[in-house]
């Protein structure tokens, strides 16, 4: 059945936009990646840890971790307000939430680590495309973790799975409408830190959405364990 | 006051994390969450643990496997403080009991006044250390409040004349170079006084400033070339190069 999707930009229903990633490009971070998917690119950088103020904020027990994701203003057609908006700060959470449970941050109490995520260009996928590259930048930071964190969007047009929507694809208005539902997997086990849904799925067909979340986040590892593996030339 | 003749000597204890140390151990890049080696023969030291029959890193950075014990190296990344760590680090504040000092870590560093050499009075410690001053001191112990630091040791104290640089924290055991062989290379090659601080901070003090900047261009051909074999030989060609 998947097979016989057309999709605007010519590819199969489970195959992925041509992905990119590099570590170390941010010179006066701790650690940094850039991450891609086509035509969405996010840069993350790492800070820290480091001392953690306001101080009411600091816990004796363990560091804490704090993202800010942003898109640029240029990065999107219409030009974005710079600054934080409703929609930022909430992805800056979830992405907190995705990336927390692999972290280790005991051996840095009262300490925080810094995550800033910035969207150069945006064409879709923004925030799955952000934990990769921020999954990646802390793996460079040398904090330790569990295991990487691969993320997906898997969407719906009308009744047809697809992975990793553009921005085309998300617009599509026919039978029952578009739905994107980013996932953010644990590479190397079957924990999943993140799912959001927006738009409307049957329950039966959510199995099948992990199944293609599963397959699509082992090729995105294969592209982030190059990618620091790269490290060294 | 300048004391920094052997400060790199309790350095180079350190040293013995740094890449070129032991030739005849097995490297390689590990990402968080790989294997490792599986099999129980093998013991999880630093960066590493033990989960099932496997060997699994908990971090990025280089493995190493030195007879049954397995570590992680890290080479990226923030300075995390050890013990007895020698470091250098400026004067931020003045408090009733000693002095607080940047140590470019998570936590401040922590002077106490009967770490002085000589007796000072409480109301004049600024006659010792003044904001903004320079100094090589030890990690003493790390806890809770902080790092405590120490200048009991050799070459430890206050930094005067000469400059300061910062490179990768992670780079300095390769700066360091086995038992103190790079940095020695450099200091006779360029007649400069050098110490070099775990957390990536370094003084540089010469008779001229074409030998400083000499010595300065050295330790930054060093850690551009974290990962070639051999650097030693190649740093005395550089040297021979740019006479």
């Amino acid at each position: 059945m998947v097979d016989k999707i057309k999709r605007i930009d010519g590819r199969k229903a489970n195959e992925m936009r041509k992905m990119y990633a590099k570590v170390g490009v941010i010179p006066n971070a701790d650690g940094s990646a850039v991450f891609a998917f086509g035509e969405t690119i996010a840069i993350a950088a790492v800070y820290g840890p480091r001392l953690l103020h306001p101080q009411h904020m600091q816990n004796p027990a363990t560091g804490i971790l704090r993202v800010n994701y942003d898109l640029f203003s240029f990065s999107v057609s219409d030009r974005k307000k710079p600054g934080p908006s409703r929609r930022s700060q909430e992805i800056s959470k979830m992405t907190e939430h995705a990336l927390a449970p692999v972290l280790d941050l005991k051996e840095f109490p009262n300490t925080v680590l810094d995550v800033q995520i910035y969207i150069l260009q945006a064409d879709a996928g923004t925030r799955t495309a952000g934990i990769n590259a921020a999954s990646l930048a802390l793996a460079h930071a040398g904090i330790p973790m569990k295991d990487l964190i691969s993320s997906v969007a898997i969407g719906k047009l009308d009744k047809d799975l697809v992975v990793d929507l553009t921005k085309a694809e998300e617009d599509f208005e026919g039978g029952e409408g578009p739905t994107d539902f980013p996932i953010a997997k644990v590479a190397n086990s079957d924990e999943y830190t993140l799912l959001q849904l927006d738009g409307k799925i049957s329950p039966s067909l959510v199995k099948e959405v992990l199944d293609l979340a599963e397959e699509s986040c082992e090729e995105i590892y294969e592209v982030q364990k190059k990618a620091l593996k790269e490290v060294v030339n | 006051m300048i004391k920094t003749n052997g400060a790199h000597e309790a350095q180079s204890q350190n040293a013995d994390t740094a890449e070129d140390s032991s030739v005849s151990k097995k490297r390689k890049i590990v990402i968080p969450g790989e294997i490792i080696v599986s099999g129980e023969d093998f013991l999880p030291s630093d960066g590493a643990k033990r989960i099932g029959n496997d060997i699994v890193a908990s971090k990025f950075g280089l493995a190493e496997e030195a007879g049954r014990v397995i570590k992680v190296i890290s080479i990226t990344g923030a300075f995390i403080p050890r013990r007895n760590n020698v470091v250098i680090g400026r004067v931020t504040n003045i408090t009733m009991n000693g002095w607080v000092l940047d140590i470019d870590s998570a936590q401040s560093g922590f002077l106490p006044i009967d770490a002085s050499p000589h007796f000072i009075n409480k109301n004049e410690m600024d006659q010792f250390l003044c904001i903004g001053d320079v100094i090589v001191a030890k990690i003493w112990s790390i806890n809770q409040r902080g790092v405590d630091l120490s200048l009991d040791g050799n070459g430890l104290g206050k930094l005067e004349q000469g400059f300061l640089f910062r490179v990768s924290p992670n780079r300095v055991p390769r700066v360091i170079g086995r038992e103190g062989s790079m940095i020695n290379l450099i200091k006779e090659k360029t007649n400069c006084d050098i110490t070099v601080g775990q957390n990536g901070w370094i003084w540089i003090c010469g008779s001229t400033m074409d030998d400083e900047i000499k010595a300065r261009k050295a330790v930054e051909f060093v850690t551009d070339k974290v990962y070639v074999e051999g650097l030693t030989e190649k740093m005395e060609t550089w040297f021979q190069e740019n006479q």
